[in-house]
């Protein structure tokens, strides 16, 4: 955890830095592309090649699918009531 | 959406390799990902050090507009609670750290499987890409029924850039800013909220 938080916000303050030098800066979102990229691909061939993962995709596919059901239908119904309270009535100030 | 598709394909090329036994033992035994995440959260805060609108939205931003990424995290977290006794087989903290990547399923997914275990990476990715999908599907109907701010909400992290586009024809183009401020709000702390709910 503390490492994370140590790289990211290092990175942060890096980027702030040399956020003049575009070039640099252009290379970076390319280099997190691919390395997106790659780490999910290598990611992918630990899952294939893991016969437990692949033998219950479906059922972490269904636990996947209500994850996201739980969490967007608490979002918007929270979202409706902060909607409510502080934005519908104020709408010409804001 | 492109994006997405890519990422997608590359993952799906990689269980197809994997499940076809065509790649060398030490390949899938040794594990360097972690130094690859490292590298990655790296470029990732260069990226946000150096993004413009990052720092322009925080300088606009005022108190009611911090109101809706709170949302999003609270309601989140209400909406799994909730839910957690319809599933089987995972607890409560696996299940928040998932839902924790609010859509941002690239990097939630590598986190979780680096501090976790692959099978939960593998409900990561899929629940966060799920949750991109319900919304660029559904943003109009959450506008219609739940208000403007809803399919913000509902788009968590990717409200800054993939779901924009629909959340602005959705909510109207005054809450675009305030769409792409909440995104960028959620992309920073999704590793920081990941990797403390797993660490807790």
């Amino acid at each position: 955890m503390l490492t994370v938080v140590i790289i990211m916000t290092s990175g942060i303050i890096v980027g702030f830095i040399i956020k003049s030098r575009k070039r640099i800066i252009q290379t970076n979102d390319k280099l997190t592309t691919w390395s997106i990229y790659v780490l999910l691909f290598l990611m992918g061939i630990g899952i294939g090649a893991n016969k437990t993962i692949m033998s219950s995709l479906h059922t972490l596919g269904l636990k996947a699918l209500i994850i996201s059901l739980g969490g967007v239908a608490g979002s918007i119904l929270l979202g409706w009531l902060t909607y409510k309270m502080f934005f519908k009535k104020n709408q010409n100030e804001g | 959406m492109k994006g997405s598709l890519i990422i997608l394909g590359f993952f799906s090329l990689g269980i197809l390799i994997g499940a076809s036994n065509i790649v060398p033992e030490w390949m899938t035994s040794t594990d360097y990902s972690q130094y690859a995440l490292y590298v990655l959260m790296f470029l990732v805060g260069v990226g946000i050090g150096s993004d413009d609108k990052a720092l322009q939205a925080i300088r606009t931003m005022n108190f009611k507009i911090l109101l809706i990424p709170i949302t999003t995290i609270l309601g989140t977290t209400l909406g799994i609670a909730i839910i957690i006794p319809l599933i089987k087989g995972i607890n409560i903290k696996e299940a928040m750290a998932v839902g924790a990547g609010y859509g941002y399923y690239s990097l939630s997914s590598i986190i979780i499987k680096e501090l976790h275990s692959e099978w939960l990476g593998v409900v990561a990715l899929l629940s966060n890409v799920i949750r991109e999908v319900i919304t660029l599907l559904l943003a109009p109907i959450f506008a219609i029924y739940f208000g403007k701010i809803a399919p913000i909400c509902s788009g968590g992290a990717t409200s800054m850039d993939t779901t924009l586009p629909i959340i602005s024809k959705a909510s109207g183009k005054d809450y675009a800013i305030a769409s792409l401020i909440h995104g960028i709000i959620l992309t920073v702390l999704v590793p920081f909220i990941v990797s403390m709910i797993l660490t807790l």
